[in-house]
């Protein structure tokens, strides 16, 4: 039961095999049992879960149920839930009780799922290995001594051990997609504006998005249904036609180009990871796609640029955690500046103290046009690359990592190569476009994911190939040892 | 060494906007502390800014009234620093891309004088909230109701050349943004506050001196002794061989005196950047042309409409247009009463007395616009006289009815018949033959000065009804 998708489970529920409530004690008592291994949650809110499963049973009885009624998951605890805790993964916000629920939150609710707990996560989202999370690193269930990657390394590990069927998660640079392909799941990063931002804790807003995290394309497919649409407290989300993320699934893939970026497939990238990518597509070529060799060739600027612009959002977008009005408090400030100092040097940790000083730095008077100004026309010229790409290609296929997980305390003392390890997946938030990851085998025994990256609003079109992919192969279906009963 | 100041004013006017610049919470003046500041304006995690379309017309309006160009794509920036009553750690305004640009606003320095002040720039932004420090200890306390207030900040060139031009340009934008209806102006509320920036320089040099700026001036009296005060200051530092430090001083109003804040070098980095959270703000010339539909007539528009088209004084049409208020009670008067000059008179001498010696605004008038249209009415046909209006007008502003009731209560309607008129007359003549003779032996051109005693016996006799003209000449008449 526990490894079904979101779409077996949807089916069981309506024809009342078993009940929400069922449901929620099996993955609730997994999420129990396998959370000190892991650490996948930060808050298991069992009572409350319980009572919404009781109220989409309710529903499903009364034949007043969604797709998504009764299925239990979990939200990335970077989302606020009125009054559970939502910490963002930081000490600054062990004790903030949000007195507001997000869209996102809002929307999973109205469609009836059943939110199990908050996932662990990279602290306000910087990082790429969940390592920075005040609760302690989240581990890969693929191999205990090994990232689950990050920021959203508690969703995608918690679907990946099939603990919860889903999860919802962020991706600022990678956030969705590497940790996804590190733990061998599907997860998709839609178009920016897609998914409202109200009630998502801001790390870089120019490039955060949120989107689901699951075991299938068919499965993110339904959760975009659910959590995608124009939302009017978001200034920057997209007022456009009500899309059906469900509809092109099955559609051919005969004739669609699919273009390859030799930038990569550098020598640098793992030689198993390439193997398995060079697999998939030849899956893509026998269901009738054309491959094509193209050039990105502003990919080795992503790093640098992003590592610009998302610290100056950040560094701004958390002046707000001050001491005064919510979380951390330093105890007995002397005056004010002290109030500020310790309340944010004790608040905060390591990597969003690094990012907080390299994004003051590159905003200050003197270094603006140097760095900002100068990393924003990079970054338009990555959106030129890709709208160049889109010209030839259909969409864009690579391996969504250059590596596989790497192991815990690997890269800690190493910012620079942490950031590295964006590479291919930066380019893509910087441009503002969809891109999906999905389960394309195993290198050394641990996940390897492939990334489709998809023109704006192609949405269907990434969740279509994947889908197909995942009809011809069973690597989505895989799950860890140890995690199968 | 003479010497001659320059000055720049930073005018920061609250819209008259039902919500904030960014949130739905009301922005009425003087609710309990925090029970107007929504999560949004709390600056809770994960919440966003969504813009007041109210206020962006409003910024429009006031660009089209000073000539204005409306920037078509105008952008909000983060203006990042600490401090506890701004809860987000920036400040959402507007750097490089500001909705209003490059207006100009005539200024009068007299009757004959007029000056144009150039306005570099006019942009949108949020307000703090307010730090209390009374009542909490050694503790601050903090309002937010303020947070998220939308101003438009008004910067001029530094075209202004004294502290009496600079209250004049204050006075003429505190006008204009009340006869647009963008603000109330209030300034005891903070409404309309300016900060000025000042410097001094050799007369018929070109170059401009160090400047510093005062901050957070709220009244027209202030800005005029604060700019002199630091004229003064400045001119008291050359001439002792120092100099001009660069930086920011505060106006204290009750020592009449300024003093420094902080210097230039502890000045803050503001860190200005493009808000990612709102997109650029775009304006269409359909929405410009919609907006200049709106518009009310302009005081300087109506002033010389007065002028021209009901003959009054220049004088007189700068006094009744300084408010839309006055302009307002002045025209609806007039309707009713149907003299021009009479009216404004009346506006101007009795009414405005009226309303200084009871602390009213024109709008709080007892006697409205109607009412002392009738009494105007009532002189201008003849009905009473100007000394008997005078009565009735107190009469009304003890709140005893209109002035036909008045008058027809009190009876005192002229007496404008021919024959009781010479009744009193002859009346008078009898009783007093002494003056009658002194009087037909004088000289022609002491007459005149003597008949102004027959004329007060019979207005007295007429307990002040009589029609003075006709007295007048009656008496001429029977004296000759």
């Amino acid at each position: 039961m526990f490894s079904h998708s979101l779409v077996e489970l949807s089916r069981l529920l309506d024809q009342r095999s078993i009940s929400s409530v069922e449901l929620t004690e099996l993955f609730l008592s997994r999420c129990q049992d396998h959370n000190q291994e892991l650490n996948c949650f930060i808050t298991l809110s069992p009572r409350t879960a319980l009572e919404h499963a009781k109220a989409a049973d309710k529903l499903i009885n009364n034949k007043q149920h969604g797709p998504l009624t009764g299925i239990p998951f979990a939200h990335k605890d970077i989302f606020c839930t009125e009054g559970t805790r939502t910490s963002c993964g930081s000490k600054m916000l062990d004790n903030f009780q949000p007195p507001y629920d997000a869209t996102v939150v809002k929307k999973l609710n109205q469609a009836g799922m059943v939110c199990l707990g908050k996932a662990n996560m990279d602290e306000f989202a910087m990082g790429s290995s969940t390592e920075t999370s005040f609760y302690g690193p989240t581990r890969n269930p693929w191999d205990l001594t090994k990232v689950p990657g990050g920021s959203s390394g508690g969703s995608a590990s918690a679907v990946a051990a099939r603990l919860i069927p889903a999860a919802t998660g962020t991706d600022t640079g990678g956030s969705i997609r590497q940790p996804a392909a590190l733990c061998g799941i599907t997860g998709l990063k839609p178009t920016y504006g897609t998914v409202s931002r109200f009630g998502m804790i801001a790390f870089a807003s120019s490039l955060d998005q949120g989107g689901p995290m699951t075991q299938t394309a068919e499965d993110a497919a339904m959760m975009m249904n659910a959590m995608a649409g124009f939302d009017i407290n978001d200034s920057t989300s997209l007022e456009r036609e009500t899309t059906d993320y469900t509809a092109n699934l099955n559609d051919s893939m005969d004739g669609i180009k699919i273009g390859l970026p030799k930038q990569y497939f550098s020598d640098d990238v793992d030689a198993g990871t390439i193997e398995k990518i060079n697999d998939a597509i030849k899956q893509f070529e026998k269901g009738g796609a054309k491959i094509v060799d193209i050039e990105l060739p502003k990919t080795a600027l992503s790093i640098p640029s992003y590592y610009v612009v998302a610290p100056a959002e950040a560094s701004s977008n958390l002046s707000r955690f001050d001491g005064v009005r919510f979380g951390y408090r330093a105890e007995d400030p002397k005056d004010l500046l002290d109030l500020y100092c310790r309340s944010r040097s004790e608040g905060f940790g390591n990597e969003v103290k690094r990012r907080i000083m390299i994004g003051t730095y590159v905003l200050s008077a003197g270094y603006y046009d140097a760095y900002y100004l100068k990393a924003q026309k990079v970054r338009r010229m990555i959106r030129d690359d890709f709208q160049q790409a889109f010209k030839e290609v259909d969409v864009i296929m690579g391996p969504t990592t250059s590596a596989p997980a790497f192991g815990l305390n690997e890269l800690v003392d190493d910012p620079v190569q942490m950031y590295l390890a964006d590479i291919f997946t930066v380019s893509v938030n910087l441009a503002g476009l969809p891109a999906i990851s999905v389960p394309a085998g195993f290198s050394s025994g641990l996940p390897v994911g492939l990334q489709i990256i998809g023109d704006y609003f192609s949405e269907p079109r990434l969740l279509n190939l994947a889908h197909r992919f995942q009809q011809d192969t069973d690597w989505h279906k895989q799950i860890p040892e140890g995690f199968t009963e | 060494m003479s010497y001659e100041s320059v000055i720049g004013l930073e005018i920061h006017v609250q819209l008259a906007t039902k919500s904030k610049l960014f949130s739905g919470a009301a922005t009425r003046y003087g609710a309990d502390p925090n029970i107007q500041a929504c999560i949004v304006d709390l600056g809770m995690p994960g919440v966003l800014p969504v813009i007041n379309e109210d206020a962006i017309k409003m910024a429009i309006k006031f660009g089209l009234a000073i000539n204005a160009s409306i920037t078509s794509l105008s952008v909000f920036a983060r203006k990042n620093y600490f401090y506890p009553d701004l809860p987000k750690g920036y400040q959402i305004s507007q750097l490089d891309l500001p909705i209003v640009a490059s207006g100009t606003i005539d200024i009068r320095l007299d009757e004959s004088e007029v000056k144009t002040i150039r306005i570099t720039r006019a942009h949108l932004e949020e307000d703090a909230g307010k730090s209390v420090h009374e009542g909490f200890g050694e503790n601050t306390g903090i309002d937010l109701n303020r947070a998220g207030t939308p101003l438009i900040e008004i910067v001029s060139e530094p075209d202004i050349r004294s502290a009496k031009e600079a209250a004049a340009y204050m006075k003429k934008i505190h006008s204009l943004v009340r006869y647009l209806e963008i603000s109330d102006g209030n300034m005891q509320e903070g409404s309309f506050r300016c900060d000025a920036n000042v410097s001094i320089r050799e007369k018929g040099s070109t170059e401009l001196g160090t400047r510093t700026e005062i901050k957070n001036i709220n009244s027209f009296r202030f800005v005029e002794m604060a700019i002199d005060h630091e004229i003064e200051r400045q001119i008291d530092l050359i001439e002792s061989g120092q100099r001009i430090t660069q930086e920011t001083r505060l106006y204290d109003s009750t020592k009449d005196e300024t003093r420094s804040m902080r210097t230039k070098e502890e000045a803050n980095d503001y860190r200005y950047f493009p808000d990612p959270d709102l997109l650029p703000v775009s304006v269409s010339d359909d929405l410009i042309n919609e907006i200049r539909q709106t518009m009310p007539e302009l005081p300087d528009a109506k002033r010389q409409r007065f002028i021209d088209d009901l003959g009054l004084s220049e004088y007189d049409s700068e006094v009744l247009t300084t408010s839309r208020e006055l302009a307002n009670y002045y025209e609806e008067t007039l309707t009713v009463a149907g003299n021009a000059k009479l009216t404004a008179n009346w506006v101007m001498g009795e009414l405005s007395a009226a309303l200084n010696k009871d602390g009213l605004e024109i709008t709080d008038s007892t006697v409205n616009a109607q009412m002392l249209g009738q009494l105007v009415k009532r002189i201008d046909d003849n009905t009473i006289s100007g000394k008997i209006a005078k009565q009735v007008f107190e009469t009304m502003w003890a709140g005893e009815g209109t002035a036909d009731e008045i008058i027809e209560a009190k009876g005192l309607q002229q007496v404008t018949d021919t024959g009781a008129i010479e009744k009193l007359v002859d009346e008078v003549i009898s009783a007093n033959p002494k003056q009658v003779e002194q009087y037909q032996n004088s000289p022609e051109d002491r007459k005149g000065k003597l008949i102004g005693f027959f004329v007060g016996q019979v207005m007295k006799a007429s307990q002040g009804k009589a029609n003075p003209q006709q007295v007048n000449s009656l008496l001429k008449e029977k004296l000759q």
